[in-house]
Protein backbone atom coordinates (compact mmCIF):
# COMPACT_ATOMS: atom_id res chain seq x y z
CA UNK A 1 0.00 0.00 0.00
CA UNK A 2 0.92 3.34 -1.14
CA UNK A 3 1.81 5.37 1.93
CA UNK A 4 -0.28 8.56 2.31
CA UNK A 5 0.79 11.57 2.79
CA UNK A 6 -1.52 14.12 5.36
CA UNK A 7 -2.01 17.50 3.95
CA UNK A 8 -3.87 20.14 6.25
CA UNK A 9 -5.04 23.02 4.21
CA UNK A 10 -5.88 26.35 4.85
CA UNK A 11 -9.68 27.40 4.28
CA UNK A 12 -10.58 29.80 2.18
CA UNK A 13 -8.86 31.83 -1.09
CA UNK A 14 -4.84 30.92 0.10
CA UNK A 15 -5.56 27.35 0.65
CA UNK A 16 -7.32 27.58 -2.78
CA UNK A 17 -3.79 28.75 -4.37
CA UNK A 18 -1.90 26.62 -2.23
CA UNK A 19 -4.22 23.41 -3.68
CA UNK A 20 -3.66 24.28 -7.06
CA UNK A 21 0.64 24.56 -6.42
CA UNK A 22 -0.39 21.12 -4.71
CA UNK A 23 -2.41 20.04 -8.05
CA UNK A 24 0.26 21.36 -10.50
CA UNK A 25 2.93 19.67 -8.79
CA UNK A 26 1.60 16.36 -9.62
CA UNK A 27 -0.61 15.90 -6.28
CA UNK A 28 -3.98 16.08 -7.73
CA UNK A 29 -6.99 15.44 -6.18
CA UNK A 30 -10.24 16.27 -8.54
CA UNK A 31 -12.59 15.93 -5.88
CA UNK A 32 -11.66 18.36 -3.80
CA UNK A 33 -13.29 21.07 -6.47
CA UNK A 34 -16.64 19.30 -5.87
CA UNK A 35 -19.01 21.83 -4.52
CA UNK A 36 -20.40 20.00 -1.13
CA UNK A 37 -19.60 20.38 2.87
CA UNK A 38 -16.65 17.39 3.12
CA UNK A 39 -13.43 18.51 4.65
CA UNK A 40 -11.13 15.24 3.86
CA UNK A 41 -10.16 14.07 0.09
CA UNK A 42 -7.81 11.88 -1.13
CA UNK A 43 -5.97 10.55 -4.56
CA UNK A 44 -4.93 7.16 -2.76
CA UNK A 45 -3.26 6.91 -6.49
CA UNK A 46 -1.02 10.21 -5.32
CA UNK A 47 -1.02 9.05 -1.80
CA UNK A 48 -2.25 12.50 -0.56
CA UNK A 49 -5.24 12.97 1.71
CA UNK A 50 -6.04 16.80 2.11
CA UNK A 51 -8.31 18.50 4.61
CA UNK A 52 -9.31 21.49 5.43
CA UNK A 53 -9.14 23.22 8.17
CA UNK A 54 -9.50 26.71 9.70
CA UNK A 55 -5.97 28.35 9.03
CA UNK A 56 -5.12 29.15 12.43
CA UNK A 57 -5.48 25.63 13.11
CA UNK A 58 -2.68 24.25 10.50
CA UNK A 59 -0.11 24.41 13.05
CA UNK A 60 -1.82 22.43 15.64
CA UNK A 61 -2.81 19.76 13.15
CA UNK A 62 0.99 19.35 12.06
CA UNK A 63 2.58 19.57 15.70
CA UNK A 64 0.12 16.90 16.84
CA UNK A 65 0.93 14.65 13.68
CA UNK A 66 -2.83 14.20 12.85
CA UNK A 67 -0.97 15.94 9.21
CA UNK A 68 2.16 15.51 8.04
CA UNK A 69 2.59 18.70 6.28
CA UNK A 70 0.49 21.76 5.70
CA UNK A 71 0.40 25.16 4.98
CA UNK A 72 0.31 27.90 7.69
CA UNK A 73 0.96 31.66 7.76
CA UNK A 74 4.04 32.66 9.61
CA UNK A 75 1.88 35.04 11.57
CA UNK A 76 0.54 31.91 13.47
CA UNK A 77 4.10 30.16 13.67
CA UNK A 78 5.41 32.99 15.16
CA UNK A 79 2.59 33.30 17.73
CA UNK A 80 2.20 30.31 18.43
CA UNK A 81 5.90 28.41 18.28
CA UNK A 82 4.37 25.32 17.32
CA UNK A 83 7.50 22.56 17.17
CA UNK A 84 7.43 21.57 13.34
CA UNK A 85 9.84 21.94 10.52
CA UNK A 86 8.97 25.15 8.43
CA UNK A 87 10.51 23.65 5.27
CA UNK A 88 9.38 26.28 2.42
CA UNK A 89 8.42 29.96 2.08
CA UNK A 90 5.37 29.62 -0.55
CA UNK A 91 5.53 33.64 -1.46
CA UNK A 92 1.81 33.45 -1.42
CA UNK A 93 -0.63 35.13 0.76
CA UNK A 94 1.76 38.22 1.37
CA UNK A 95 1.25 40.87 4.00
CA UNK A 96 3.19 42.30 6.98
CA UNK A 97 2.57 42.34 10.98
CA UNK A 98 2.37 46.12 12.02
CA UNK A 99 1.52 48.38 14.61
CA UNK A 100 -1.02 51.01 13.45
CA UNK A 101 -2.29 53.65 15.39
CA UNK A 102 -5.07 57.08 14.85
CA UNK A 103 -3.12 59.08 11.90
CA UNK A 104 -2.52 61.63 14.90
CA UNK A 105 -0.79 59.23 17.42
CA UNK A 106 2.33 60.43 19.12
CA UNK A 107 4.02 57.76 21.39
CA UNK A 108 4.34 59.22 24.32
CA UNK A 109 6.86 57.23 26.12
CA UNK A 110 5.90 58.51 29.88
CA UNK A 111 2.95 56.23 30.02
CA UNK A 112 2.74 52.69 29.57
CA UNK A 113 1.65 52.07 25.58
CA UNK A 114 -1.72 50.17 25.46
CA UNK A 115 -1.74 47.59 22.90
CA UNK A 116 -4.72 45.59 21.55
CA UNK A 117 -4.48 42.39 19.45
CA UNK A 118 -5.21 38.86 18.76
CA UNK A 119 -1.19 38.45 18.09
CA UNK A 120 -0.12 39.07 21.78
CA UNK A 121 3.10 36.95 21.64
CA UNK A 122 4.08 38.67 18.87
CA UNK A 123 3.40 42.15 20.29
CA UNK A 124 4.87 40.84 23.40
CA UNK A 125 8.16 39.52 21.77
CA UNK A 126 8.54 43.11 20.00
CA UNK A 127 7.83 45.35 22.45
CA UNK A 128 10.28 43.68 25.33
CA UNK A 129 13.07 43.76 22.30
CA UNK A 130 12.10 47.39 22.54
CA UNK A 131 12.05 47.61 26.10
CA UNK A 132 8.99 49.59 26.07
CA UNK A 133 6.44 48.67 29.04
CA UNK A 134 3.41 47.71 27.42
CA UNK A 135 -0.41 46.58 28.34
CA UNK A 136 -1.81 44.21 26.47
CA UNK A 137 -5.57 44.03 25.04
CA UNK A 138 -6.64 40.73 23.96
CA UNK A 139 -9.38 40.65 21.14
CA UNK A 140 -10.26 38.59 18.77
CA UNK A 141 -11.75 40.84 16.03
CA UNK A 142 -12.73 43.97 14.94
CA UNK A 143 -8.95 45.36 16.46
CA UNK A 144 -9.39 48.44 14.48
CA UNK A 145 -12.03 49.84 16.64
CA UNK A 146 -10.32 49.51 20.08
CA UNK A 147 -7.68 53.27 19.15
CA UNK A 148 -10.88 55.21 17.67
CA UNK A 149 -12.77 54.38 20.77
CA UNK A 150 -9.42 55.15 23.00
CA UNK A 151 -9.41 51.27 24.36
CA UNK A 152 -6.06 51.44 23.20
CA UNK A 153 -3.16 53.58 22.04
CA UNK A 154 -1.85 51.22 19.53
CA UNK A 155 -3.03 47.91 17.48
CA UNK A 156 -0.97 45.02 16.61
CA UNK A 157 -2.32 43.09 13.31
CA UNK A 158 -1.97 41.66 9.98
CA UNK A 159 -1.65 44.81 7.38
CA UNK A 160 -2.07 43.99 3.28
CA UNK A 161 -3.17 46.75 1.42
CA UNK A 162 -4.33 49.07 4.40
CA UNK A 163 -7.64 50.01 3.31
CA UNK A 164 -9.27 48.55 6.73
CA UNK A 165 -6.77 51.04 8.47
CA UNK A 166 -7.41 53.82 6.25
CA UNK A 167 -11.23 53.42 6.14
CA UNK A 168 -10.86 53.40 10.12
CA UNK A 169 -8.75 56.75 10.20
CA UNK A 170 -5.46 54.76 11.29
CA UNK A 171 -2.37 54.00 9.72
CA UNK A 172 0.27 51.53 9.64
CA UNK A 173 3.33 53.25 12.01
CA UNK A 174 5.50 50.69 12.24
CA UNK A 175 6.57 47.18 10.50
CA UNK A 176 7.32 44.42 12.95
CA UNK A 177 7.58 41.22 10.23
CA UNK A 178 6.35 40.24 6.77
CA UNK A 179 3.96 37.41 6.72
CA UNK A 180 3.58 34.61 3.59
CA UNK A 181 2.49 31.66 3.16
CA UNK A 182 4.85 28.57 4.77
CA UNK A 183 4.90 24.68 4.07
CA UNK A 184 5.16 23.32 7.43
CA UNK A 185 6.17 19.32 8.60
CA UNK A 186 5.17 17.19 11.67
CA UNK A 187 8.58 16.57 12.76
CA UNK A 188 8.08 12.56 13.62
CA UNK A 189 6.02 12.22 10.19
CA UNK A 190 9.51 13.99 7.91
CA UNK A 191 11.62 10.87 9.98
CA UNK A 192 9.41 8.57 8.42
CA UNK A 193 8.39 9.94 4.89
CA UNK A 194 11.00 11.82 4.01
CA UNK A 195 11.70 11.12 0.84
CA UNK A 196 7.46 11.94 -0.05
CA UNK A 197 7.38 15.40 2.07
CA UNK A 198 10.62 16.39 -0.13
CA UNK A 199 9.31 15.35 -3.32
CA UNK A 200 6.09 17.68 -2.07
CA UNK A 201 8.52 20.27 -1.38
CA UNK A 202 10.80 20.26 -4.26
CA UNK A 203 7.28 20.10 -6.81
CA UNK A 204 6.23 23.19 -5.04
CA UNK A 205 8.90 24.98 -4.87
CA UNK A 206 9.63 25.21 -8.47
CA UNK A 207 6.42 27.02 -8.50
CA UNK A 208 7.32 29.80 -5.99
CA UNK A 209 7.79 33.30 -7.95
CA UNK A 210 10.44 35.37 -6.47
CA UNK A 211 9.68 38.73 -5.77
CA UNK A 212 12.16 40.27 -8.29
CA UNK B 1 1.62 -15.63 36.37
CA UNK B 2 0.09 -12.27 34.79
CA UNK B 3 -0.38 -11.84 31.31
CA UNK B 4 2.08 -8.51 29.54
CA UNK B 5 -1.01 -8.22 27.40
CA UNK B 6 -2.21 -6.01 30.57
CA UNK B 7 0.34 -3.80 30.52
CA UNK B 8 0.55 -0.48 28.93
CA UNK B 9 2.76 0.63 26.47
CA UNK B 10 4.77 2.75 28.56
CA UNK B 11 4.82 0.23 31.30
CA UNK B 12 6.33 -2.51 29.17
CA UNK B 13 9.03 -0.03 28.01
CA UNK B 14 9.58 0.39 31.94
CA UNK B 15 10.64 -3.25 32.02
CA UNK B 16 12.32 -3.40 28.91
CA UNK B 17 14.95 -0.42 29.44
CA UNK B 18 15.24 -1.46 32.90
CA UNK B 19 16.70 -5.30 31.39
CA UNK B 20 18.34 -3.18 28.92
CA UNK B 21 20.52 -0.74 30.91
CA UNK B 22 21.50 -3.37 33.28
CA UNK B 23 22.72 -5.43 30.95
CA UNK B 24 25.42 -2.98 30.20
CA UNK B 25 26.46 -2.19 33.38
CA UNK B 26 24.02 0.80 34.34
CA UNK B 27 23.40 0.75 37.74
CA UNK B 28 20.16 1.80 39.00
CA UNK B 29 19.80 5.43 40.67
CA UNK B 30 16.42 6.03 43.17
CA UNK B 31 16.39 10.22 44.02
CA UNK B 32 14.54 11.77 46.51
CA UNK B 33 11.42 13.20 45.35
CA UNK B 34 11.68 16.63 46.10
CA UNK B 35 15.13 19.06 45.59
CA UNK B 36 16.44 22.07 46.60
CA UNK B 37 14.80 24.94 44.15
CA UNK B 38 17.88 26.77 44.12
CA UNK B 39 19.39 23.76 42.60
CA UNK B 40 16.80 24.67 39.39
CA UNK B 41 17.11 28.65 39.76
CA UNK B 42 20.51 28.18 38.94
CA UNK B 43 20.11 26.09 35.99
CA UNK B 44 17.16 27.55 34.61
CA UNK B 45 17.71 27.27 31.34
CA UNK B 46 18.47 23.61 30.94
CA UNK B 47 15.06 22.84 32.01
CA UNK B 48 12.24 21.48 29.44
CA UNK B 49 9.94 24.26 30.67
CA UNK B 50 10.98 27.00 33.51
CA UNK B 51 7.95 26.77 35.98
CA UNK B 52 9.00 24.63 38.87
CA UNK B 53 6.20 23.06 41.46
CA UNK B 54 7.75 24.94 45.01
CA UNK B 55 7.20 23.99 48.52
CA UNK B 56 8.81 24.86 52.01
CA UNK B 57 10.83 22.21 53.87
CA UNK B 58 10.32 21.51 57.62
CA UNK B 59 13.85 23.41 57.87
CA UNK B 60 12.56 26.09 56.22
CA UNK B 61 14.31 25.22 52.78
CA UNK B 62 12.50 26.27 49.29
CA UNK B 63 11.94 22.84 48.05
CA UNK B 64 10.66 21.66 44.80
CA UNK B 65 8.96 18.69 42.56
CA UNK B 66 11.60 17.41 40.42
CA UNK B 67 11.24 18.94 37.00
CA UNK B 68 14.92 16.89 36.00
CA UNK B 69 16.32 14.27 36.71
CA UNK B 70 20.08 15.03 35.23
CA UNK B 71 20.97 18.02 37.48
CA UNK B 72 19.70 16.26 40.64
CA UNK B 73 22.68 13.32 39.33
CA UNK B 74 24.72 15.56 38.47
CA UNK B 75 25.07 17.14 41.61
CA UNK B 76 25.08 13.93 43.55
CA UNK B 77 27.42 11.99 41.63
CA UNK B 78 31.51 12.95 42.32
CA UNK B 79 34.66 13.15 40.37
CA UNK B 80 36.42 10.31 40.40
CA UNK B 81 39.54 10.61 37.78
CA UNK B 82 39.83 8.30 35.11
CA UNK B 83 36.42 6.67 36.05
CA UNK B 84 32.91 6.59 33.98
CA UNK B 85 29.59 6.13 36.56
CA UNK B 86 26.93 5.06 34.82
CA UNK B 87 23.21 4.84 35.96
CA UNK B 88 20.10 4.71 35.03
CA UNK B 89 16.72 6.32 36.50
CA UNK B 90 12.74 5.74 36.53
CA UNK B 91 11.47 8.40 37.95
CA UNK B 92 8.31 10.72 37.78
CA UNK B 93 9.13 14.70 36.72
CA UNK B 94 6.87 17.49 37.11
CA UNK B 95 6.21 19.97 34.69
CA UNK B 96 4.26 22.61 32.67
CA UNK B 97 2.35 21.06 29.39
CA UNK B 98 2.43 23.36 26.63
CA UNK B 99 -0.97 22.55 25.60
CA UNK B 100 -2.87 22.76 29.15
CA UNK B 101 0.06 25.43 30.96
CA UNK B 102 -0.59 23.42 33.83
CA UNK B 103 1.32 21.04 35.90
CA UNK B 104 1.70 17.58 34.55
CA UNK B 105 3.20 14.34 36.03
CA UNK B 106 5.49 12.80 33.46
CA UNK B 107 7.18 9.19 33.58
CA UNK B 108 10.64 9.25 32.47
CA UNK B 109 13.20 6.82 32.17
CA UNK B 110 16.86 7.58 30.75
CA UNK B 111 20.59 7.23 31.64
CA UNK B 112 23.71 9.55 32.39
CA UNK B 113 27.14 8.55 32.16
CA UNK B 114 29.21 10.58 34.21
CA UNK B 115 33.22 10.79 34.01
CA UNK B 116 36.16 10.65 31.86
CA UNK B 117 34.17 10.13 28.55
CA UNK B 118 35.66 8.66 25.69
CA UNK B 119 34.74 7.52 22.31
CA UNK B 120 33.15 3.90 23.53
CA UNK B 121 31.24 5.68 26.16
CA UNK B 122 29.45 8.09 23.59
CA UNK B 123 28.65 5.00 21.29
CA UNK B 124 27.61 2.95 24.33
CA UNK B 125 25.28 5.98 25.23
CA UNK B 126 24.38 5.90 21.47
CA UNK B 127 23.62 2.50 21.05
CA UNK B 128 21.84 2.16 24.29
CA UNK B 129 19.61 4.88 22.86
CA UNK B 130 18.91 2.96 19.62
CA UNK B 131 18.22 -0.25 21.70
CA UNK B 132 15.52 1.83 23.66
CA UNK B 133 13.93 2.93 20.55
CA UNK B 134 13.84 -0.76 19.42
CA UNK B 135 12.54 -1.86 22.01
CA UNK B 136 9.64 0.50 22.09
CA UNK B 137 8.90 -0.01 18.23
CA UNK B 138 10.45 -1.59 15.43
CA UNK B 139 10.25 1.56 13.20
CA UNK B 140 12.10 3.99 14.95
CA UNK B 141 14.86 6.99 13.67
CA UNK B 142 17.73 8.10 16.00
CA UNK B 143 19.02 11.58 14.39
CA UNK B 144 22.32 12.78 15.36
CA UNK B 145 24.10 15.94 15.05
CA UNK B 146 27.30 17.17 16.66
CA UNK B 147 27.03 20.98 18.41
CA UNK B 148 30.75 21.50 17.70
CA UNK B 149 30.15 21.38 14.02
CA UNK B 150 27.05 23.78 14.06
CA UNK B 151 28.69 26.15 16.69
CA UNK B 152 31.50 26.12 14.10
CA UNK B 153 29.72 26.65 11.14
CA UNK B 154 27.61 29.93 12.66
CA UNK B 155 31.37 30.96 14.45
CA UNK B 156 33.00 31.35 10.99
CA UNK B 157 30.23 33.55 9.71
CA UNK B 158 31.27 35.92 12.32
CA UNK B 159 28.44 37.63 13.50
CA UNK B 160 26.76 38.91 16.52
CA UNK B 161 25.28 36.66 19.40
CA UNK B 162 21.79 37.30 19.06
CA UNK B 163 21.72 36.54 14.94
CA UNK B 164 23.79 33.32 16.17
CA UNK B 165 20.42 32.69 17.98
CA UNK B 166 18.09 33.46 15.25
CA UNK B 167 20.35 30.89 12.85
CA UNK B 168 20.39 28.49 15.23
CA UNK B 169 16.45 28.68 15.69
CA UNK B 170 16.45 28.53 11.80
CA UNK B 171 18.59 25.58 11.80
CA UNK B 172 16.23 24.00 14.15
CA UNK B 173 13.17 24.52 11.97
CA UNK B 174 14.85 23.45 8.66
CA UNK B 175 14.41 26.86 7.47
CA UNK B 176 16.04 28.05 4.84
CA UNK B 177 14.05 30.54 3.43
CA UNK B 178 14.93 31.72 7.17
CA UNK B 179 18.22 31.84 6.65
CA UNK B 180 18.42 33.40 3.48
CA UNK B 181 16.45 36.31 5.13
CA UNK B 182 18.76 37.13 8.02
CA UNK B 183 21.63 36.70 5.84
CA UNK B 184 20.73 39.63 3.68
CA UNK B 185 19.22 41.40 6.74
CA UNK B 186 22.85 41.37 8.43
CA UNK B 187 24.82 41.47 5.07
CA UNK B 188 26.12 38.24 5.18
CA UNK B 189 28.01 37.01 2.39
CA UNK B 190 26.68 34.68 -0.19
CA UNK B 191 30.03 31.79 0.83
CA UNK B 192 28.72 32.14 4.34
CA UNK B 193 24.99 32.30 3.84
CA UNK B 194 25.33 29.07 1.13
CA UNK B 195 27.66 26.93 3.98
CA UNK B 196 24.11 27.77 6.61
CA UNK B 197 22.01 26.57 3.96
CA UNK B 198 24.30 23.41 2.90
CA UNK B 199 24.23 22.56 6.66
CA UNK B 200 20.39 22.83 6.69
CA UNK B 201 19.91 20.99 3.81
CA UNK B 202 21.89 18.20 4.54
CA UNK B 203 20.55 15.31 6.31
CA UNK B 204 19.92 11.42 5.96
CA UNK B 205 22.31 8.62 6.09
CA UNK B 206 25.82 9.03 7.46
CA UNK B 207 27.68 7.55 4.27
CA UNK B 208 25.48 10.33 2.74
CA UNK B 209 25.99 13.04 4.49
CA UNK B 210 29.54 12.71 5.69
CA UNK B 211 30.81 13.49 2.22
CA UNK B 212 28.75 16.27 1.87
CA UNK B 213 29.95 17.79 5.38
CA UNK B 214 33.53 17.67 3.78
CA UNK B 215 32.62 20.29 1.47
CA UNK B 216 31.05 22.69 4.24
CA UNK B 217 34.05 21.93 6.76
CA UNK B 218 36.69 24.55 5.40
CA UNK B 219 38.21 25.67 8.55
CA UNK B 220 40.34 24.52 11.35
CA UNK B 221 37.62 24.10 13.41
CA UNK B 222 34.95 22.66 11.37
CA UNK B 223 37.93 19.75 10.35
CA UNK B 224 38.57 19.32 13.68
CA UNK B 225 34.88 18.81 14.94
CA UNK B 226 34.64 17.07 11.53
CA UNK B 227 36.92 14.19 12.53
CA UNK B 228 35.73 14.13 16.30
CA UNK B 229 32.09 12.74 14.51
CA UNK B 230 33.64 10.99 12.08
CA UNK B 231 35.28 8.80 14.26
CA UNK B 232 31.95 8.23 16.24
CA UNK B 233 30.28 7.53 12.97
CA UNK B 234 32.56 4.78 11.95
CA UNK B 235 32.23 3.19 15.14
CA UNK B 236 28.05 3.38 14.94
CA UNK B 237 28.81 1.50 11.31
CA UNK B 238 30.95 -1.07 12.58
CA UNK B 239 28.13 -1.38 15.44
CA UNK B 240 25.52 -2.23 12.43
CA UNK B 241 23.69 1.01 13.38
CA UNK B 242 23.98 3.19 10.21
CA UNK B 243 20.28 1.71 8.91
CA UNK B 244 18.86 3.46 11.90
CA UNK B 245 20.67 6.39 12.46
CA UNK B 246 20.35 9.83 10.73
CA UNK B 247 22.43 12.55 10.82
CA UNK B 248 20.44 15.86 10.92
CA UNK B 249 21.24 19.46 12.31
CA UNK B 250 18.23 20.35 13.12
CA UNK B 251 18.19 19.23 16.62
CA UNK B 252 17.52 22.13 18.51
CA UNK B 253 19.78 21.94 21.89
CA UNK B 254 20.79 24.91 23.95
CA UNK B 255 24.30 25.03 23.20
CA UNK B 256 24.99 26.94 26.82
CA UNK B 257 24.64 22.88 28.44
CA UNK B 258 25.46 20.72 25.66
CA UNK B 259 28.31 20.28 23.89
CA UNK B 260 29.51 17.73 20.99
CA UNK B 261 26.99 14.75 20.06
CA UNK B 262 23.30 15.59 20.54
CA UNK B 263 20.61 13.12 18.80
CA UNK B 264 17.21 12.83 19.02
CA UNK B 265 14.91 9.29 18.53
CA UNK B 266 11.28 9.36 17.27
CA UNK B 267 9.06 6.23 16.89
CA UNK B 268 6.40 5.65 13.90
CA UNK B 269 2.98 7.02 14.83
CA UNK B 270 4.12 9.58 17.93
CA UNK B 271 4.00 12.69 16.69
CA UNK B 272 6.64 13.80 18.84
CA UNK B 273 10.28 12.88 19.94
CA UNK B 274 10.38 10.12 22.08
CA UNK B 275 14.25 10.44 23.55
CA UNK B 276 16.70 13.04 23.37
CA UNK B 277 20.08 13.44 24.82
CA UNK B 278 23.50 14.43 24.73
CA UNK B 279 26.49 15.07 25.68
CA UNK B 280 26.40 17.98 28.36
CA UNK B 281 30.05 19.11 29.46
CA UNK B 282 29.18 22.53 29.55
CA UNK B 283 26.58 21.96 32.21
CA UNK B 284 29.06 19.84 34.08
CA UNK B 285 31.48 22.76 33.94
CA UNK B 286 28.87 25.51 34.92
CA UNK B 287 28.06 23.18 38.16
CA UNK B 288 31.94 23.17 38.38
CA UNK B 289 32.72 19.89 37.71
CA UNK B 290 35.78 18.77 36.23
CA UNK B 291 33.89 15.78 34.66
CA UNK B 292 32.27 15.20 31.33
CA UNK B 293 28.93 13.63 30.43
CA UNK B 294 26.14 12.40 27.98
CA UNK B 295 23.12 11.01 28.40
CA UNK B 296 19.52 9.97 27.57
CA UNK B 297 16.03 10.40 28.57
CA UNK B 298 12.97 8.87 27.12
CA UNK B 299 9.50 10.63 27.86
CA UNK B 300 7.32 7.14 28.44
CA UNK B 301 4.22 9.51 28.45
CA UNK B 302 4.33 10.06 24.94
CA UNK B 303 3.92 6.40 24.65
CA UNK B 304 -0.02 6.62 25.55
CA UNK B 305 -1.21 6.87 22.28
CA UNK B 306 1.06 4.04 20.53
CA UNK B 307 -0.86 1.14 18.82
CA UNK B 308 -3.39 2.45 20.90
CA UNK B 309 -6.75 -0.52 20.50
CA UNK B 310 -10.00 -0.02 21.44
CA UNK B 311 -11.03 -2.77 24.12
CA UNK B 312 -14.68 -4.32 23.03
CA UNK B 313 -15.42 -4.80 26.84
CA UNK B 314 -14.45 -3.14 29.80
CA UNK B 315 -14.93 -7.19 31.80
CA UNK B 316 -15.72 -10.54 30.21
CA UNK B 317 -18.50 -11.15 32.94
CA UNK B 318 -20.62 -9.20 35.36
CA UNK B 319 -21.88 -11.78 37.51
CA UNK B 320 -25.33 -10.09 39.89
CA UNK B 321 -26.22 -11.32 43.02
CA UNK B 322 -28.96 -10.23 45.75
CA UNK B 323 -29.39 -10.56 49.24
CA UNK B 324 -30.56 -13.76 49.33
CA UNK B 325 -27.57 -14.54 48.17
CA UNK B 326 -24.67 -16.00 50.56
CA UNK B 327 -21.45 -14.33 50.50
CA UNK B 328 -20.01 -17.37 50.61
CA UNK B 329 -21.76 -18.64 47.41
CA UNK B 330 -20.66 -15.71 45.62
CA UNK B 331 -16.85 -16.27 46.26
CA UNK B 332 -17.13 -19.46 45.46
CA UNK B 333 -19.11 -18.61 41.83
CA UNK B 334 -16.65 -15.61 41.00
CA UNK B 335 -13.40 -18.22 41.92
CA UNK B 336 -15.10 -20.47 39.22
CA UNK B 337 -15.62 -17.45 36.28
CA UNK B 338 -11.96 -16.45 36.93
CA UNK B 339 -10.45 -19.51 37.22
CA UNK B 340 -11.91 -19.88 33.59
CA UNK B 341 -9.56 -17.17 32.74
CA UNK B 342 -12.30 -14.85 32.92
CA UNK B 343 -12.09 -11.24 34.54
CA UNK B 344 -15.48 -11.39 36.56
CA UNK B 345 -17.15 -8.59 38.45
CA UNK B 346 -19.82 -8.83 41.17
CA UNK B 347 -22.58 -6.47 41.56
CA UNK B 348 -25.72 -6.14 42.61
CA UNK B 349 -27.05 -4.53 40.46
CA UNK B 350 -26.38 -3.38 36.13
CA UNK B 351 -23.20 -1.34 36.30
CA UNK B 352 -23.69 1.86 34.18
CA UNK B 353 -21.32 2.85 31.34
CA UNK B 354 -19.40 -0.73 31.87
CA UNK B 355 -19.39 -3.09 28.45
CA UNK B 356 -19.54 -6.72 29.37
CA UNK B 357 -19.20 -9.81 27.39
CA UNK B 358 -21.93 -11.95 29.65
CA UNK B 359 -24.76 -10.72 32.28
CA UNK B 360 -24.94 -13.72 34.53
CA UNK B 361 -26.97 -13.81 38.18
CA UNK B 362 -26.31 -15.77 41.08
CA UNK B 363 -29.83 -17.41 42.33
CA UNK B 364 -30.86 -20.47 43.93
CA UNK B 365 -30.26 -22.82 41.68
CA UNK B 366 -26.67 -21.48 40.49
CA UNK B 367 -25.36 -19.18 37.55
CA UNK B 368 -27.61 -18.47 34.98
CA UNK B 369 -27.13 -16.95 31.99
CA UNK B 370 -29.30 -13.78 31.33
CA UNK B 371 -27.42 -11.88 28.58
CA UNK B 372 -24.99 -12.49 25.98
CA UNK B 373 -23.17 -10.33 23.74
CA UNK B 374 -20.63 -12.25 21.79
Amino acid sequence: MKTMINVALPKGRLGEKVYAMFEKAGYECPSIKEVNRKLIFENEAAGVRYFWVKPSDVAIYVERGAADIGVAGKDILLEYSPDVYELLDLNLGKCRMAVAAKKDFRDNTENTLRVATKFTNIAKDYYSKKGRDIDIIKLNGSIEIAPILGLSDVIVDIVETGKTLLENDLEPKETIVPISARLIANKSSFQFKTEQIENIKNGLKAQVKTDD
Amino acid sequence: MFSTNLLKNEEKAVFALRSLYQKYGYTPYKMSKFEEYDLYVRNKDFLVSDSVITFTGMNGKLLALKPDVTLSIVKNTKDIPDSVQKVYYNENVYRVSKSTRDFKEIMQTGLECIGNIDDYNIYEVLLLAAKSLEAISESFVLDLSHLGIVSAVIESIGCDRETGRAILACIGEKNQSGIEKICADKGINAVACEKLISLVGTYGKIEKVLPELHKICDTDELKSALNRFESICSLLVSGGLQDKINIDFSIATDMRYYNGVVFQGFVENVPTGVLSGGQYDNLMKKMGRKSGAIGFAVYLDTLERLNLTTKKYDVDTVLLYDESCLSEDIAKAVNTLAADGKSVMAQRNVPESIKYRQLLKLGDKGVEVLENND
